[in-house]
């Protein structure tokens, strides 16, 4: 078992890496003055490395961390989920607001109580409602949501061939004439039958 | 001649269907317009708990001389639960028309102080006066969320039967809001 300390979190090769060109990024003893440009491209290059691999700032302090890892890796991913009521836009995993920090402890404490994933969730859904959840659950009142989409395009896709189908049968040959339009042509035939000019 | 001029067949609806941007502009706007007129605050979270009943809780009391809150408090009859922090400047706002909304409601208040120093707390009412007929102290903020707050002050009206029956989000520091939620009081005393 490993330490539920920050480290914990930088076990991955990437982002214990970027932890490392952290350190690497200060122009230590083997950049000397002899080699001045290609040291600071490198010294360049490493921080450009770091910056882009560098782990986001994490709002979790080390206080709020489970010592089982297990667990703490499920509060993690439930707490990515769960939208912090005051700064709406993100989870509560991300922000530093007091409310989000007292929801952390609050899914951990649950955890701890033997709560299963989705029995944390509903606790604070009970609370909250689906607000919380930043991934809206489908129901009948979210069916619009989810399925509006892959309905417009459904019914986009039916124009679409309707279209095409009529385009090609127009091509093809002229609409029959109406009764009206038959009738009509009856008359001028017979009119032009009858030898008689137009009025 | 008693036929009008004919129009090829097919012509009628292809004119309609140029309107139809036009029409999808109009309706997408008005939605717009109606979403930027209306007083929603986006902050605002509905309340979960409308119509459900209070959570349980029991608060140690702030003051030596007045007690605190627990859920057996709630019920009989309408009651009003606040929560309210000295921190809170919204609060301070508020805390005028709540002295008034226990007056003109005929309905007692109870306050629950949201994660504050006992002691700020207990400098704050001297200061402002104390509208509350009982203070309970929320330490941990656990009541709160329990409440589903999302932040101080809100505003809680309690039917008889210990039910939540509606939840004032945010200040009540104006009169059209005092008024509406004075409506709201005699529509949970039913």
């Amino acid at each position: 078992m490993r330490c539920a300390l920050p480290g914990f979190f930088l076990d991955s090769p990437a982002k214990a890496g970027a932890q490392g060109n952290r350190h690497d990024a200060d122009p230590g003893p083997p950049l000397s003055r002899g080699n001045q440009g290609k040291a600071t491209t490198k010294a360049m290059l490493l921080l450009l490395l770091a910056l882009v691999l560098a782990p986001p700032a994490l709002a979790v302090e080390p206080g709020e961390m489970l010592k089982d890892p297990a667990l703490e890796a499920r509060a993690r991913a439930i707490s990515e989920e769960i939208r912090c009521v005051v700064c709406q836009n993100q989870s509560i995993d991300d922000s530093a607001a007091d409310l989000a920090a007292d929801l952390r402890r609050l899914v951990r404490e649950r955890l701890l109580a033997g709560d299963s994933d989705q029995q944390v969730r509903d606790f604070l859904v009970a609370r909250y409602g689906d607000f919380v959840l930043l991934d809206p659950p489908v129901k009948p009142k979210t069916w619009l949501l989810w399925y509006g989409p892959a309905a417009i395009f459904l019914l986009a896709l039916a124009a679409v061939a309707v279209y095409f189908r009529r385009r090609r049968g127009a091509a093809l040959a002229p609409p029959p004439l109406s009764a009206d339009e038959a009738q009509r042509l009856e008359s001028l035939l017979a009119d032009a039958g009858e030898g008689r000019g137009s009025p | 001649m008693t036929t009008a001029p004919d129009r090829p067949a097919g012509t009628r609806p292809r004119h309609l269907l140029y309107l139809l941007p036009v029409v999808l502009f109009v309706v997408v706007a008005v939605y717009f317009l109606v979403a930027l007129y209306s007083s929603r605050d986006p902050q605002e979270v509905p309340s979960a708990l409308v119509g459900k009943p209070a959570p349980g809780f029991t608060l140690a009391p702030l003051l030596p001389d007045l007690p605190g809150v627990a859920r057996a408090d709630l019920g009989g009859s309408v009651v009003l639960v606040n929560f309210f922090a000295s921190w809170c400047v919204p609060c301070r706002a508020e805390h005028p028309y709540l002295g008034r909304i226990a007056k003109d409601g005929g309905l007692p208040i109870f306050g629950i102080v949201y994660k504050d120093k006992p002691d700020a707390a207990r400098a704050y009412l001297a200061e402002l006066g104390n509208p509350y007929a009982r203070i309970g102290m929320d330490d941990s903020g656990r009541t709160g969320i329990d409440f589903g707050i999302t932040g101080v002050p809100e505003t809680f009206v309690l039917a008889p039967d210990g039910r939540i029956c509606y939840r004032q989000w945010g200040p009540v520091t104006d009169d059209d809001t005092e008024q509406a939620l004075l409506a709201k009081i005699k529509e949970c005393r039913r």
